[in-house]
């Protein structure tokens, strides 16, 4: 068995068992991984191929940023939710890919065979791959920075766009009333606490000593209401001075 | 027996036209529009593994460089489509294919 056979034996069947995959995974995050497997095959069938500097962008462009980018998005939506994959809501539309999955991969079979999987093109119309002398990376940046110089530039302004596209589209513009800023609940919460206070105030008793007080006395005080109903925490602010006098009552009812 | 194979091009372009066809597969069953770009994804990857087959079978550099703007085509491609995905399943996280409409106006 030579070790070309081998690299491609098993490439080819990471690859095909990634595809699958991808296409029957029920959770998406598990699909993202078997995209990566698939990627990743492809990559081993470059080196194979002797196309070295697409295998290394291969699995820095693809498994590094795009599967990275849809993991972070599965994960930012919270759409990591396996669906039930048994549920066919078209009748037949799985027959019909099917169907037509085959009839496709069997057409470009065809296609191929039809000229005994051999290229019909002109040999190395635009430029030798490989003199034996120079590494792949050399000739293709040659190729890329003379012949498609223009077209390389051109995908600069593309990628210009891509990202100027994803920012205008992703973007959320909220409406006034949906703001919510990071310190509301506890600003509302502290509001509350002063009108209890002031309210205990007018109905003749003072206010219980800790009301103003710092933040450690502030946080001791969220414990009581979060913990107990309101006659229990009243008796508690008249009996004790202050967050020392809690402490106690806290742990007896722990 | 197994020692007289030889790997010829062949295979990998057969390779190709499997994945494309899995890929093309799954983008018509799955309604998840997440799985269905992933699907894209993997059909495009067939395409480059044959196109750097091509490359080696004519010994010719088109093959390769044609890869690098896939790759840049599939990546400015990917950023959109997410953003679109997310506009989308952001208003309603169970959405699928069927809903796509939601971001009419």
């Amino acid at each position: 068995m030579t070790m070309e056979l081998f690299v491609f034996a098993v490439a080819a069947v990471v690859c095909l068992g990634g595809a699958i995959g991808v296409v029957a995974s029920r959770n998406p995050v598990h699909a993202a991984l078997s995209l990566v497997a698939t990627l990743f095959g492809i990559a081993v069938l470059f080196i194979a191929e002797e196309a070295n500097f697409l295998a290394a962008v291969q699995v820095i462009v693809y498994a590094g940023a795009i599967v990275v980018l849809f993991l972070f998005v599965i994960m930012f939506l919270g759409v990591d939710r396996a669906e039930n994959l048994r549920v066919e809501p078209l009748t037949g539309q799985r027959l019909a890919a099917g169907i037509l999955g085959i009839g496709v991969t069997a057409l470009v079979i065809a296609a191929l065979a039809n000229t005994s999987f051999e290229a019909t093109g002109v040999k190395s119309s635009v430029g030798e791959l490989s003199d034996g002398s120079r590494p792949d990376i050399s000739v293709l940046s040659e190729a890329l920075f003379t012949r498609y110089v223009f077209a390389f530039e051109i995908t600069s302004v593309l990628l210009v766009i891509a990202v100027v596209g994803a920012v205008l589209l992703a973007r959320h513009v909220r409406k006034a009333d949906e703001i919510v800023d990071a310190g509301q609940a506890e600003r509302a919460e502290e509001v509350e606490e002063r009108i209890a206070a002031a309210e205990a105030k007018a109905s003749g008793r003072r206010p219980p000593a800790h009301t103003y007080a710092s933040g450690e006395q502030m946080e001791a005080s969220d414990d009581v209401s979060a913990s107990g109903d309101e006659a229990e925490q009243r008796s508690r602010f008249e009996g004790a001075g202050g967050a020392e006098g809690l402490e106690p009552a806290d742990k007896a009812k722990a | 027996m197994i020692a007289a194979l030889e790997v010829t091009p062949a295979w990998y372009l057969v390779l190709g036209a499997l994945i494309f066809g899995i890929g093309a597969v799954g983008l018509l069953i799955r309604r998840n529009p997440l799985v269905m770009f992933m699907c894209v994804e993997l059909m495009l990857n067939a395409v480059t593994l044959t196109f750097v087959t091509f490359s080696r079978m004519l010994n010719d550099v088109g093959g390769q460089s044609i890869v690098v703007f896939v790759l840049v085509v599939a990546a400015a491609e990917v950023v959109v489509g997410l953003a679109i995905i997310v506009a989308l399943l952001r208003k309603r996280p169970e959405a699928t294919a069927d809903d796509l409409a939601l971001l009419e106006g």
